[in-house]
């Protein structure tokens, strides 16, 4: 971030988030790099950038489709780049239709079901039709939506049966990736932006030119997005917005380039790469679908085609080095690695499908580990309801949190629908380890494995969740000890057996290097594994997760490296590990031109030393290092050896970085605009309001107010978006428990623009409640110019700002409030089946909530009035002929009781 | 307390000093004389990482008498370069927090107050509560008859200030175990 | 016998024999991100109570207020529109026009590199001030002049110094600070006012404690240092390691640099040209000045408008200024004091020896 000349911060508000990441975009700018934020509110990101844009939360994908837009129709594009890495010149199935044709609708959507077929999408196969995924007939959308297939593409693009593909490197031919780009982003106009995202042309001109002109040969410019992208319905798409912008302007694989995503945890990347995710097994393999995966072949033939490109081809070493990490001499090749082992998936089985679960008492048991749902997840009396239903709770943390007392002091024990003496779940409060009384590894934002030190034991009765979790498999695995039932095998043959310190705890070191994996037979038997690329799948190496192997290459913990400042090299590479192969800049072949020279002398990082016969530089290339920039492969032999000396995107399919997504996503093979579940606005692109694809709740917990052009969207007239603050920690576990963090941020409170005060009287340091069709919490009053009210189709949309760390609950916190999650509704993206929880609509009174009973009566008196039902929102397709794109007359409907009424909140607008 | 030297006096200091005003080093405490930083006196300083957001920065932890007794910036990391946001300068507090709980507790059904209860009973109800549910919820086939072996039982929410050695002893036990629900703060 | 206003080095003046460069903070505004690291990092080295009555003040971000007993680092947040912005403008461009400081054309700006970006940027329509307040360690300090106790003092590295030990909680220093910074820290202290700070009394734990321990209960402390003057000392414990004070090692974007007060007022002034080049011209200096009422600040500040906007006093001036004038009153009172000083340490000590 530092190299870069331009940086956009959008989606994330990254000084207050990540102020000590924040030190290189400040020492960027100090250098002379142009730095954005554009974002819903003026923050302290704002305060140091050169420019803030005030956005309308949820429409980021309406803005950067302009981008696209006018870089394409003002040829501002990176053309050589563009060309040679891209997949622009690659055609496309001419059975696929754009949203153009469809009413903003890709081709092959499925109603019924809400999911799409997306064959159509796949690039064009010479010999007719399309490239399917590999292992038979596409995967139905609904599959992949289930097992949240997009989140299984951590490390690389999704699987094609094989690379080739057919190109018109004139760009001309309209099935050209290109051309169907171009006549995607044709609508997405700057007076486009003026009217969904409240942009004027002038602020959008200025982000237009900063962005491509500090891009190209000599410069490049780089995005950081954080939970402001993610927590939406299509939220993957606003992501892919942004890479599709900068594969266009060539800034991927390059210094001061890329896409940086500014995960919000400690180890929140390495919980992704060695997921405690219910569709993942490590390494982003895919757990194995019923009916799908039955057999072994079946399950790796679909991860990775042996005829694609690249390094997944060879996803049957993984998969089998993981199954013989896991059960050691009993996986043999005849019993398929033991692949029967491992429970399989038909459907989605995320957090909110584990809360419904639990509501419809299937799930029964629930373990906590360091995470706060009663005051972190969306719909919170949703998520605390379910709990009530459990027969038993394990809670590990360092506090008391709500999650662990909510049935002690929890708000619906406040408001009457709970009794303790009623609630019969058992409850397990165990204390936690802090992160200096364990050794171990964090991986961070950037991928690098940082290796933790133990300082002192855990006090009393703490204990790490490492040491937790051995004890607990010992113990199941004693008392199954005399078991013949089949279903206990996986248990009983686990490799369960770590070197135990003075204590009887494992050595985290020996867990590292299971990880990294080992030699299991040859001369080598015993030896760490040093790169991913040893593994094979014939039973001979062992790894339980094979984008960390190296991590313990020569028995050596890579991650503990410490060498001050990360030594000489530029990318400081002896300090920690970064995944995969310690290599700092992913896709780095990109960053040198199609010869294999440095696009300039500025921007040079890797290049093709043409005596040496190999790729050289700054990092460690992400590419076969011998392979010469022009060497053409027969692609018949697939995976690495296919891989062309044009084909940086080496974990792609093809080898090319993708503008357009044949396969992969479940919600459309380009970003497209969708108004939030529920908007007050309406979505002038398309006459489809919400995402098709969305997964929704429609459940009586978890309704939703009325989007334009329904009745009652005047009832809920305000947008809201949560977020964190520099003070504080997520749902406060770790902050709101420290004297010196509560005292700076001491109390929930909402921020509000001077005009909407105005509106609803509220009263800076006062009190106001915020009422959504799920709940109604208070918040102390911030009014603020920093909150900008938006001209949207005309008409003036408030937001309201909402912080979401405080909780009510929890036992000896220094500072407690309502809690903002309580008002979100649960929504999914369905490629991530992560929630929506940056946009909702709300009302906002002066004034404290109401205590008891009448509380559920003020959140009832609303749903009443906006005649919500568990139907609203919940069409999947809106009817075309109610598309209205100018305003109707502002006499539509009665202003709101208790509205001023000079705001007529019009039914589609 | 020694007893104080003659020459000690602060006012025959001053003189000496030529400190007349009583402004320097004529009016210096034994104590302020003594003055050394904890971090210069610790039994051992250990290098960790920060334990919030995803950056990663660098930390010193300062131990003296099996106690934390300060954390601050590690200078020789080239994410953080010796810095913390206020959130990493307080992590010494997280560890010595005021209101961290030491004891295992329980809270039978229905019932309205904590209980105390050993580690190791408690470890070993988990364990029997695990597989009694387990039993109960076990899933062997889908409707089709495709292999499902699993639980619908058992769930687990994770926060993200795991480590990756922690995450993997989870995800592998409890698929071993046919446990799927197994989820993340990755994903809210 | 040292100077009482003007220029001078403060060490030598207090007769410290050992040649140590005057130590000192450049705070820079502009690159503030009002985190706030400051502030907890400098509880945690020095282990200040909790501050306050946990209650939102309605002052932006700004939960703190003021620097105070407990409080040795205080970010201000100030949000100002367009109008603001001009005059701070305006008025920072006069100060240049003045002659103060200099602006120098080119310097380290030539290595910008795209020419576009350093067009003077046109008056914003908002902008949020952030500044960390600090104690100012004056070239002549109210605090240290006034006190009768001997436990305030200059340190080698020219800053001022409370000793608690030595302290009797007499609190004239609050008085002398023309910048309202040192204050006593009252015992009872920070007794939360709301019902919820009463329910929640922690105070930082002493370190280590109640380990083991069973509740939070047991884990109210005493309130370290009750009745006695505090103020910042600059981390003059961790000065005497060579070490950098605590909230300018923490600082993320290094808006608070610390080192020699020759250094610091050098690279401040260079940072104003610099900004002025790029047409903020309301970049002004605060404490820079040697001639101002106090002699300078060891602590200097870059701010970005007047500084009674960030709550500083415009022309602060140390009471000791006008001394040499009220000298000769002070001077029989003076001599009375040293007498009843010398005559109590005659007898603690004749005590001592019994």
């Amino acid at each position: 971030m530092a190299n870069a000349d331009c940086i956009v911060l959008q989606g994330g508000n990254m000084a207050e988030c990540h102020p000590v990441g924040f030190q290189w975009v400040s020492e960027a700018k100090a250098r002379g790099a142009v730095v954005i934020h554009v974002d819903p509110r003026f923050t302290r990101t704002s305060a140091v950038a050169d420019k803030h844009i005030p956005i309308r939360a949820g429409s980021d994908v309406v803005l950067l489709g302009a981008v696209i837009n006018h870089v394409i129709s003002n040829d501002l594009w990176f053309r050589e780049y563009v060309l040679a890495y891209t997949n622009a010149a690659t055609l496309v199935n001419p059975d696929f239709r754009d949203t153009e044709d469809l009413h903003g609708l890709f081709s092959g959507f499925d109603p019924e079901t809400g999911h799409y077929d997306t064959s159509t999408w796949a690039y064009a196969d010479p010999e007719g039709g399309g490239i399917d995924r590999p292992g038979g007939p596409d995967e139905h959308g609904a599959e992949q939506s289930d097992r949240a297939a997009g989140e299984a593409h951590g490390s690389g693009g999704p699987s094609l049966e094989h690379a080739k593909v057919e190109r018109d490197e004139t760009l001309t031919d309209p099935r050209t990736v290109f051309q169907i780009l171009k006549k995607h982003y044709a609508r997405y106009t700057p007076e486009m932006v003026e009217q969904l995202c409240g942009i004027s042309a002038e602020d959008f001109g200025y982000l237009a030119d900063a962005v491509t002109r500090n891009s190209g040969r000599d410069r490049t410019t780089c995005f950081g997005y954080a939970t402001g992208w993610t927590q939406h319905t299509f939220g993957a798409q606003f992501i892919r917005t942004a890479a599709i912008l900068q594969l266009l302007l060539g800034n991927v694989g390059r210094p001061g380039g890329g896409i940086m995503a500014l995960r919000g945890h400690a180890s929140i990347q390495g919980s992704t790469d060695i997921p405690t995710l219910f569709n993942l097994l490590p390494g982003y393999l895919p757990m194995p679908s019923a009916g799908r995966h039955d057999t072994f072949t079946d399950y790796v033939n679909s991860v990775g085609s042996k005829k694609q490109k690249g390094y997944w081809a060879d996803a049957d070493a993984y998969a089998v080095s993981l199954l013989k990490a896991w059960w050691g001499d009993k996986a043999t090749a005849e019993n398929d690695w033991c692949f029967d082992y491992l429970p399989r998936l038909n459907g989605p089985a995320g957090t909110y499908q584990t809360t419904v679960s639990m509501l419809a008492d299937e799930v029964e048991g629930y373990f906590v580990l360091g995470q706060n749902p009663a005051v972190g997840s969306a719909n919170g009396r949703q998520a605390r309801m379910a709990m009530s239903h459990l027969k038993w709770l394990v809670v590990r943390d360092l506090n008391l949190i709500e999650s662990a007392t909510w049935w002690q002091d929890g708000p619906e024990i406040e408001s009457g629908e709970l009794r303790t003496e009623d609630i019969g779940t058992e409850v397990f409060f165990l204390p936690a380890a802090t992160h200096v009384e364990k050794a171990g590894s964090f991986t961070q934002t950037q991928r690098l494995l940082q290796w933790r030190h133990k300082a002192i034991d855990p006090p009393g009765q703490c204990q790490s969740d490492l040491d937790f979790f051995f004890e607990l498999g010992q113990r199941i695995r004693a008392k199954l000890a005399d078991s013949d039932d089949p279903r206990d095998r996986p248990l009983l043959d686990l490799t369960w057996d770590y070197p135990l310190d003075d204590d009887g705890n494992p050595d985290p070191e020996s867990v590292l290097a299971e990880i990294n994996g080992r030699h299991l037979t040859g001369d080598k038997a015993g030896q760490p594994l040093s790169a991913y690329t040893e593994m094979r799948a014939d039973g001979s190496t062992e790894g339980g997760c094979w984008i960390y192997t190296g991590v313990y290459a020569d028995g050596i913990n890579q991650a503990a490296r410490r060498v001050p400042g990360g030594g000489p090299s530029p990318s400081q590479s002896e300090w920690g590990w970064a995944w995969p192969a310690d290599r700092r800049i992913l896709y780095n072949r990109a960053s040198a031109d199609p010869d294999g020279k440095p696009w300039s002398k500025r921007k040079s990082y890797i290049w093709w030393d043409a005596e040496a016969g190999k790729w050289v530089g700054d990092d460690v290339p992400d590419f076969p290092v011998d392979r010469a920039p022009h060497s053409m492969p027969d692609p018949d032999l697939g995976g690495p050896a296919a891989l062309t000396g044009d084909d940086p995107f080496i974990m792609q399919a093809d080898g090319k970085g993708w503008l357009y997504a044949p396969s992969g996503l479940v919600d459309g093979p380009l970003p497209t605009h969708y108004e939030p579940q529920e908007s007050p606005v309406a979505n002038s692109l398309y006459p489809q309001q919400q995402s098709p694809a969305r997964v929704m709740f429609p459940r009586e917990d978890n309704l939703d107010a009325p989007s334009a052009g329904d009745f009652g969207v005047d009832v809920y007239p305000y947008v809201f978006t949560t977020y964190r603050l520099t003070e504080h920690h997520t749902a406060g576990g770790m902050s709101r428990w420290l004297p010196y963090l509560s005292e700076l941020q001491p109390q929930m409170f909402c921020e509000v623009s001077p005009q909407l005060a105005a509106e609803r009287g509220l009263v800076n340091d006062g009190w106001a409640t915020i009422i959504s069709p799920r709940a109604a919490i208070e918040a102390k009053v911030l009014v603020s110019e920093r909150m900008t009210p938006l001209s949207i189709n005309g008409r003036t949309v408030h937001q309201i700002g909402l912080p979401y760390h405080w909780g009510v609950g929890g036992t000896d916190a220094i500072v407690s409030g309502d809690a903002a999650n309580d008002l979100m509704g649960v929504t999914l993206d369905p490629n991530t089946q992560i929630q929506e929880s940056k946009a909702g609509s709300c009302d906002i009174q002066p004034g404290r909530r109401p205590r008891g009973e009448a509380l559920l009566e003020l959140v009832r008196e609303y749903q009443q009035r906006a005649r919500v039902t568990v139907e609203t929102d919940n069409i999947r397709i809106t009817d075309p002929a109610r598309e209205i794109i100018d305003p109707p007359p502002a006499s539509d409907p009665p202003p709101p009781p208790g509205a001023d009424g000079d705001e007529p909140w019009g039914s589609r607008w | 307390m020694a007893r104080r030297s003659f020459l000690q006096w602060p006012v025959l200091r001053q003189f000496r000093s030529g400190d007349v005003l009583g402004r320097g080093p004529a009016v210096t405490s034994p104590h302020t004389r003594a003055l050394e930083p904890r971090t210069a006196t610790a039994d051992r300083v250990v290098q960790s990482i920060c334990p919030y957001c995803a950056v990663g920065c660098g930390q010193k932890v300062y131990v003296s008498g099996e106690k934390v007794v300060q954390i601050e910036g590690d200078a020789d990391s080239p994410i953080s370069r010796g810095r913390l946001c206020p959130k990493g300068s307080a992590s010494e507090q997280l560890v010595n927090a005021p209101g961290r709980q030491y004891q295992v507790r329980y809270r039978p059904p229905h019932g309205t107050q904590w209980q105390s209860l050993d580690r190791d009973t408690a470890i070993d109800m988990i364990a029997d509560r695990f597989l009694e549910t387990r039993r109960r919820t076990w899933q062997d086939t889908d409707e089709s008859g495709s292999p499902l072996r699993r639980t619908w039982g058992v769930a687990s929410l994770g926060g993200a200030t795991l480590d990756n050695e922690e995450n993997y002893l989870i995800k592998k036990l409890f698929t071993a175990a046919g446990a799927v629900q197994i989820e993340n703060q990755a994903r809210i | 016998m040292g100077q009482l206003s003007g220029p001078t080095d403060p060490a030598a003046d207090a007769h410290w024999d050992i040649n140590k460069p005057r130590k000192g903070f450049f705070t820079d505004t502009s690159i503030c991100i009002g985190c706030k690291a400051c502030e907890v990092a400098c509880k945690e080295w020095n282990r200040n109570p909790r501050d306050g009555d946990l209650e939102l003040t309605g002052m932006s971000y700004d939960n703190t207020v003021a620097l105070g007993a407990s409080t040795w680092r205080h970010v201000a947040f100030v949000e100002q529109g367009h109008d603001a912005i001009e005059r701070a403008r305006e008025s920072g461009a006069a100060l240049v026009s003045l002659g103060m400081p200099a602006v120098r054309g080119g310097g380290s700006s030539e290595t910008v590199t795209a020419a576009t970006d350093t067009a003077p940027p046109d008056t914003p329509e908002f902008r949020w001030l952030m500044a960390s307040d600090v104690c100012k360690h004056c070239t002549h300090a109210g605090c240290l002049d006034v006190c009768p106790t001997g436990a305030l003092f200059r340190t080698e590295f020219s800053t001022v110094v409370v000793q608690a030990d030595v302290c009797n909680g007499c609190g004239t220093c609050v008085a002398g600070c023309p910048f309202g910074v040192i204050e006593r820290r009252s015992d009872g202290t920070v007794e939360p006012k709301t019902k919820r700070g009463n329910q929640n009394e922690q105070q930082p734990a002493a370190i280590g404690a109640n380990r083991g321990g069973t509740s939070a209960k047991s884990a109210k402390t005493q309130v370290p240092n009750a009745g006695i003057a505090q103020k910042c000392t600059l981390c003059y414990d961790r000065m005497v390691d060579g070490q950098t004070p605590a909230c300018a090692k923490t600082c993320p974007t290094t808006s608070i640099k610390y080192g020699d007060r020759a250094d610091m007022v050098a690279q401040a002034k260079e940072r104003v040209a610099q900004l002025h080049a790029q047409g903020m011209t309301e970049a002004r200096l605060y404490g820079a000045n040697d001639n101002d009422g106090v002699g300078g600040t060891g602590s200097v500040f870059l701010l970005l408008d007047e500084p009674e906007v960030y709550g500083l006093p415009p022309d602060p001036r140390v009471p000791t200024a006008d001394l040499p004038q009220m000298f000769k009153r002070a001077g029989l009172a003076a001599a009375g004091m040293v007498a009843a000083a010398a005559l109590s340490f005659v007898k603690s000590s004749l005590r001592g020896r019994r």
